[in-house]
């Protein structure tokens, strides 16, 4: 006896009742967020109201009034006659300044290190498994008051600086270099960006090429011809000019070129020495995930042991590196925040300053947390993009 | 969003009803029978921790004032050491009842922070300390030169103010905490240290060689110091206020904690309304009427205070200058308790 299967006929028509799974679940979601909504409402408005009551200003006004504190370093002109705004802006530009440098050496210098520890070598795996184990388990506040107290004591004063090259001062007050000065720079500069972008689409054709046809092509050299070969022709083509202006001790302290404050440098020493210990145990995670039929088949194709690891093992690492990285980069990024702690204006230490002068601590905290969701939520994407991009597309 | 915050005001004031923040924090601490006060976290003779962990200083026996007038126990409060970036918050939002912590009285603090100062117990200038060895005799020969202060101060505004006013640049070097700001000073990360000249003057007892440092005879600005208390209770400002008065009278008209219980017995009418032999001083604020005798002598007056902090007995040796009364040269004036 054989049994036909009919198939029931989709409803075409929603049922507005309670038996519905559909309209029950609607009612419940609209419930929820009303209830949310209703949430954040009675907290907002319960905020306004207290501040009104108790005389303290609210808004966001105050960013158009004159700032009147003076800002110890900043990459854009500031002076304290500039408004809160500005003031503000050159925090989040200092903290910009230093997370970015810091992930890119802590980078490097973590994924060496991590490399280091599974070296064969007993010596160099012995000593970056030290640095790890004492790097990770010390306090960061700590670490950046050591690298502070080193810089600021060990060097000495602007008055018996050292040179070692000349142009160059080291001092207590930091690294002083010459810098060129004129329309030069800017040449220099767009010459730069213009190879970054070509080496960019030579390596893309590059990959292409050897997809398509197996040819090799010598990337690294072209690259490092690129970027030295163009931002001198940009030089050239301003016009040849060597205005260079050497700093010279005025007074207190040298005036002209340009400067790497204690301050940034020990910031920069401590998140980059205490990041690259995490960094090295994702990388060495990362590595070890990988199977060991992946060494073994390279060897056999005859690869020695470092281009084996450039080219089959790192690619495959890198999917189990990348989650994991992602975290420590953001983790430097809001670790930079105790810059407070040693003088380095970023952005917590002048909004600090603002709120205090200002008295609108809401306003204040709401900024800083704005700036830092931004730059971590960019931080995010970047590396969920660059994640999906190097996925295992599997069947 | 005027339209919108005026709607979210009225319609949650609606919701709450009229709040008449009149006596509130003054009810409170009443009711929980300590005042908790703001202080410094470390300034000799203003606020700091002695070897038995107790805060004392001038802005603590202010403190210890309140206490007294209050509760008629001197010894009645508890203190919290605030930072300068913390301390107006911890006052907004109810963590300490008054900010007793050598804090300027300026206009923009009195207006927008929803605080209010309360009186001044000690009028002080700001100033810059170098080091003697560099030979520097004025303020004005600082051009470029680095300076160590602490962030969120009228000491950084000033700073900034009187340098571009007199056409010379510098750099600050910004530190959150007094002492690792001194050491960047002495270490020689900054060429200079600027705060309120009594700071400077406390601060530099602390550090190894005091007498290789000077203090530049610029007075960068005024700085009234005096407590501070929230806005909308005006019996807590009183109380506050009347508590220093109290010090200033008694100190005018030679009442100390020594001969505070003959002075009861005077026939002079000021000081038995000042002590509550006759009168109902303290009626008024809702106190005890023994208010003032009971500050006198758990306290002192505001001289007694003043020497054992910060005078010519104390190690900071600071002169009364512009704190002396206004009988003998200074700025010191109490409002009659009448």
């Amino acid at each position: 006896m054989t049994r036909k299967t009919e198939s029931v006929p989709a409803p075409t028509r929603r049922r507005l009742s309670w038996n519905d799974p559909a309209t029950r679940a609607l009612l419940y979601q609209v419930i929820v967020v009303g209830l949310v909504g209703f949430v954040v409402w009675y907290l907002v408005s319960n905020t306004l109201h207290n501040l009104a009551v108790r005389n303290i200003s609210t808004g966001f006004g105050f960013l158009g009034r004159e700032a009147g504190f003076a800002i110890g370093e900043s990459p854009v002109a500031y002076t304290p006659a500039d408004t809160y705004g500005r003031a503000v802006w050159v925090g989040l530009l200092n903290t910009l300044r230093v997370s970015i440098i810091g992930i890119i050496l802590a980078t490097l210098l973590g994924t060496l290190i991590g490399i280091a520890r599974l070296s064969k070598n007993w010596l160099v795996s012995g000593v970056a498994s030290v640095y790890v184990e004492v790097m990770r388990n010390i306090p960061l506040l700590l670490q950046l008051f050591f690298w502070y107290a080193i810089i600021t004591e060990s060097m000495p004063g602007p008055r018996q600086a050292l040179e070692p090259l000349p142009g160059v001062f080291i001092s207590n007050r930091g690294l002083l270099m010459p810098s060129l000065q004129g329309d030069a720079i800017d040449w220099i500069l767009g010459g730069l960006g213009v190879a970054i972008v070509l080496v960019l689409l030579v390596a893309h054709w590059a990959r292409k090429r050897q997809a398509a046809t197996g040819q090799i092509f010598p990337l690294g050299s072209v690259s490092i011809a690129l970027l030295l070969a163009l931002p001198l022709a940009g030089w050239m083509a301003s016009g040849a000019e060597l205005n260079v202006d050497v700093p010279v001790l005025k007074g207190f302290n040298f005036a002209g070129g340009i400067a790497l404050s204690p301050e940034f440098t020990a910031l920069l020493a401590g998140l980059v020495i205490y990041t690259s210990a995490f960094i090295a145990e994702v990388v060495r995670s990362g590595i070890q995930a990988v199977g060991q039929g992946q060494w073994e088949a390279a060897n056999a194709l005859g690869l020695p042991r470092a281009r084996a690891l450039r080219l089959v093992i790192l690619p495959q690492a890198l999917r189990v590196i990348i989650p994991p990285m992602t975290s420590q980069y953001l983790n430097l990024t809001k670790n930079s925040s105790l810059a407070v702690a040693i003088g380095y204006p970023d952005i917590v230490s002048v909004v600090n300053t603002t709120l205090n002068q200002t008295g609108q601590a809401i306003e204040g905290i709401l900024i800083i947390m704005a700036a830092y969701l931004t730059v971590s939520l960019s931080i995010s994407i970047f590396m969920n993009w660059y994640n999906k991009r190097i996925a295992l597309v599997e069947r | 969003m005027k339209l919108q915050k005026a709607l979210v005001i009225g319609a949650s004031v609606l919701c709450f009803g009229a709040t008449a923040h009149a006596g509130e924090t003054f009810d409170a601490v009443k009711k929980k029978g300590f005042v908790q006060c703001g202080v410094h976290t470390g300034l000799p003779g203003f606020g700091i921790a002695n070897s038995k962990g107790e805060w004392e200083g001038i802005d603590v026996d202010l403190c210890k004032a309140v206490a007294a007038a209050v509760f008629g126990d001197s010894t009645k409060y508890k203190t919290t050491p605030v930072t300068t970036q913390q301390r107006f918050t911890a006052l907004q939002s109810g963590e300490v009842d008054v900010l007793t912590r050598n804090t300027t009285a300026t206009l923009t603090r009195d207006t927008t922070l929803g605080l209010m100062s309360t009186g001044i117990n000690y009028y002080d200038s700001q100033g810059i300390m170098v080091k003697k060895e560099l030979g520097i005799t004025s303020a004005k020969e600082l051009d470029t030169a680095t300076v160590c202060v602490q962030p969120g101060t009228t000491t950084e505004l000033n700073l900034a103010d009187w340098f571009r006013a007199n056409g010379l640049k510098f750099t600050p070097v910004v530190i959150n905490s007094p002492d690792e700001a001194m050491r960047s000073y002495e270490g020689g990360r900054c060429d200079a240290f600027t705060t309120d000249k009594s700071g400077l003057a406390t601060v530099r007892t602390t550090l190894p060689n005091p007498d290789d440092h000077v203090i530049l005879p610029e007075d960068f600005s005024k700085e009234p110091l005096g407590p501070m208390v929230r806005q909308g209770d005006d019996e807590w400002f009183m109380v506050v206020r009347w508590a220093l008065n109290a010090m200033l009278e008694a100190e005018e008209y030679g009442i100390t904690s020594q001969n505070v219980d003959e002075m009861v017995k005077s026939d002079n009418p000021n000081i038995q309304r000042i002590l509550g032999a006759s009168g109902e001083m303290g009626k008024g604020m809702g106190i005890d009427n023994k208010w003032a005798y009971n500050i006198i002598k758990q306290v002192g007056n505001y001289g007694e205070s003043f020497e054992r902090n910060i005078g010519m007995s104390s190690p900071m040796k600071l002169e009364r200058g512009l704190n002396a009364q206004w009988k003998d040269g200074g700025l010191m004036y109490g409002w009659p308790i009448r």
